[in-house]
């Protein structure tokens, strides 16, 4: 896929040598952990190694000392709203946000107004990310045309333009037939077919998990069963076509458990979590907190323990953040009335290392692999990797420094985060694509 | 005014109250149903306090109990019929809020479609906010005036066995009804088809029965919930006529249970469906005081949200005398 590398490069001119002193390097690509140097020359990975020169003392040099070097984080599922909502994101302050959550790259969902289903859409979304001249933006392109579940969009085309995936999100693909031929005509392009597990007539009206909570609160419930219906469906059609079905956002426990059941029988199936499901459970909808509610909605305790032993071993591959900006009216209001979705990108690493690594349940290599090195495999994606002449796209954290989550901070135009206020632990120093570093903890944010 | 009386700012449900607070509020509504029998049915407590009626959903019974109970105090009323809740019917529920805000009102009564609508306004202005129904929440007011009208006709509720019949899922009285009486320390029951059923009902503290007749034998009260005409065509239950066959309160079924069982219903009823009219007039119904005792409950209700002292209840009905604390005092 050579037009996607190309159309998502960033057209500045190539940075010059840039030496990433002293981190902690952990790439698990390469089972590499080791403090070490990592030189970058003309946007590619030169070298890494223990006491590199300065080359010939025209680089950069980042100290890094204490911190963890690691190929750029990648999210696969993000809403940038641009085409039609540029009043809550657009595609460059959506690829600021993702630089200063540590993505050097992300993917579009296409359920924007209009519907990304064609070549030039994806081409719009293309040209949108260049001029961000920030973290690298690949579009999904819907399944249906104008992701109404009735007739495929134009993959060829679209993957011609420069999409990675497939995907109708933000909406189920209810006719099993069509979720079949997608997954069928998909492997003529080599990409996966994302899905927004929902049984529609069991979740319609649904404002939060159904249980004892949804019960007390009088909201409508949307039962476990109907990610799960959706779930199995799609892995018994991955079975049978032998496509490659993503499931998006998993939420459950019986999720997990028909995920592994797929694995378990070599079945063509992947699938992500988000930070919000793996440290939040429906309690934090208490009192209608409209910026606890999405969809798929927070659920127990219990399903929360079981998606972060999933994410640990492996059943779940990637974790992603389903990242969806709204204006803060519309969250201002009657909790059923009040649209699904939080803003994730600026807050994915933190939730993720104080949720996951901080209580052991995870270590940062795997954190790792779960944020850029599997996204990048199931996506084929470039990046994903610090191996010698890869693109030089690298996300430098600290593990261990505490900040405080203030939305009225956020490069997003979104402020829809449940964590406003709290004191996580992870944070962001350099974002670093093609050599060129489009964020820092000091400088801000670039372009 | 931010009271902060022995109810706190505002009555969103039962849920959040005390035994203590409930019956605070029952008894404080003791001397005011005497009011109501009077010629001249007023009294000078709220006078000066101006209430705004909040109703974004169509109601009669509980629009006028609260404009009876508010009148009665001498407050100055204003209703506003809202006209839905949704999002593309205007004016947001936070900007009507700011704008009752600049009115500069004392309290709103708020019935709204969305569970949680009176909460969220509530924490948006500094009025007393009285919850009349929110969505498939609560309704604490109809909740009290339930437990007012069996403590009248037992009197008690710690130990009573009071069974809620049909839709509870969508009934924001049977939350109510089922908070304020355990809190109370009765037994509650609920009985309906399990389609209308909350799914976790059991984690609720109630006993769920699949036959009426097995609920009727058991209980010493039915309430007994209105059956919205439209479940059905949501595929809930199949017909209203099975339904008056299966879990219809009728007098048969009563008389089969060898002994007296109090009838209560919110109203309003459809007849033949989930009550007959014999069963709603007859002996055992306490349906009319129920409506009585609404007018008292929401008396209570407002005077002690107003800053009332319960023990000057029983002065605040007479003559001119107002409560220290309450509209009319000092600090408006």
């Amino acid at each position: 896929m050579s037009a996607r590398r190309a159309a998502s490069r960033s057209p500045a001119a190539p940075a010059g040598r840039l030496l990433l002193r002293g981190g902690r390097v952990v790439d698990p690509s390469q089972r590499l952990d080791e403090v070490a140097d990592v030189l970058i020359d003309e946007g590619r990975v030169l070298e890494i190694g223990a006491r590199i020169s300065e080359g010939a003392g025209e680089a950069s040099v980042v100290d890094c000392a204490g911190l963890v070097v690691s190929p750029g984080f990648i999210d696969v599922h993000c809403h940038l709203r641009e085409p039609g909502r540029e009043d809550v994101e657009t595609i460059a302050t959506g690829a600021r946000a993702a630089a200063a959550g540590g993505f050097t790259a992300v993917c579009a969902m296409p359920n924007t107004d209009p519907v990304t289903d064609n070549q030039a859409a994806v081409g719009f979304i293309l040209r949108q990310a260049l001029r961000a001249e920030s973290s690298r933006v690949y579009p999904i392109g819907a399944i249906s045309v104008g992701q109404q579940g009735v007739t495929l969009a134009e993959f060829g085309e679209m993957v011609g333009a420069g999409a990675v995936a497939v995907s109708d999100d933000g909406k189920p693909v209810v006719s099993a037939h069509l979720m079949r031929t997608a997954l069928e005509y998909a492997r003529n392009f080599g990409i996966p077919v994302a899905d927004h597990c929902e049984e529609p007539t069991l979740a319609a009206g649904g404002a939060m998990n159904e249980g004892l909570m949804s019960a007390r609160m009088g909201l409508k419930g949307i039962p476990a069963e109907a990610e799960e219906i959706m779930a199995i469906r799609d892995i018994l059609l991955a079975k049978l076509t032998g496509g490659h079905v993503h499931l998006c956002h998993m939420s459950t426990r019986g999720s997990v458990d028909l995920i592994r059941w797929g694995k378990d029988r070599g079945i063509n199936v992947t699938a992500e979590v988000c930070p919000h499901h793996i440290s939040l459970s429906e309690e934090a909808v208490a009192g209608y907190a409209t910026n606890a509610k999405m969809n798929p909605p927070l659920r127990t305790p219990d399903d929360v323990e079981a998606l972060r032993e999933a994410v640990k071993d492996g059943t779940i591959d990637v974790i992603a953040t389903d990242h969806a900006p709204h204006h803060y009216d519309e969250k201002e209001r009657e909790f059923a009335d009040a649209p699904n979705g939080i803003v994730g990108l600026e807050t994915a690493l933190a939730v993720n290392v104080t949720w996951l690594v901080k209580p052991g349940i995870i270590d940062v290599p795997v954190l790792i692999d779960r944020m850029s090195v599997a996204p990048a495999r199931l996506f084929h994606l470039p990046g994903g990797t610090l191996r010698k002449g890869s693109p030089a796209d690298v996300t430098v954290f600290d593990p261990s420094a505490e900040w405080k989550v203030d939305p009225a901070a956020f490069r997003s135009k979104g402020r829809n985060s449940p964590y406003a206020g709290l004191t996580l632990t992870g944070r962001v120093h350099f974002t670093i694509v093609d050599g060129r570093v489009i964020h820092s903890l000091q400088g801000g944010t670039g372009a | 005014m931010t009271g902060n009386g022995p109810l706190g700012k505002d009555l969103l449900g039962l849920e959040p109250l005390t035994g203590d607070q409930i019956r605070l509020i029952l008894d404080t509504a003791e001397p005011f149903k005497e009011i109501s029998e009077r010629t001249i049915k007023k009294v000078p407590t709220l006078r000066g306090a101006t209430i705004v009626n909040l109703f974004f959903e169509a109601s009669t019974r509980t629009r006028v109990s609260f404009e009876f109970a508010e009148k009665r105090l001498s407050a100055d009323t204003v209703n506003v019929a809202a006209s839905g809740s949704s999002v593309s019917k205007g004016e947001t529920l936070v900007d009507t809020a700011r704008n009752l805000e600049a009115m500069r009102i004392d309290m709103v009564v708020i019935r709204h479609g969305a569970s949680g609508a009176a909460k969220f306004l509530a924490e948006r202005i500094k009025s007393n906010v009285i919850n009349a129904g929110d969505g498939t929440h609560e309704h604490p007011t109809q909740g009290l005036l339930d437990l007012l009208t069996l403590r009248d006709h037992f009197g008690k509720l710690a130990g009573l066995k009071v069974c809620i019949c049909g839709d509870v899922l969508h009934s924001r009285v049977a939350r109510s009804n089922i908070w304020g009486l355990t809190k109370m320390g009765a037994e509650v029951a609920v009985c309906g088809p399990r389609s209308l059923l909350p799914s976790a009902i059991d984690g609720m503290g109630v006993t769920v029965f699949d036959h009426i007749d097995d609920a009727i034998g058991w209980a010493d009260a039915l309430n007994i919930l209105r059956l919205q005409l439209e479940r059905m065509h949501a595929g809930y239950i199949p017909s209203l006529r099975e339904y008056n066959r299966v879990f219809g309160v009728t007098r048969e079924r009563l008389s089969r249970a060898g002994r007296d069982v109090l009838i209560l219903h919110p109203g309003p009823m459809n007849r033949g469906v989930e009550i007959d009219s014999d069963v709603a007039d007859g002996p055992f119904s306490v349906i009319l005081p129920q409506v009585t005792n609404g007018v008292a409950v929401r008396m209570a209700v407002l005077y002690l949200l107003s800053g009332g002292r319960p023990e000057l209840a029983e002065s605040a009905k007479g003559g001119g005398a107002v409560a220290p604390g309450a509209p009319g005092g000092a600090g408006r």
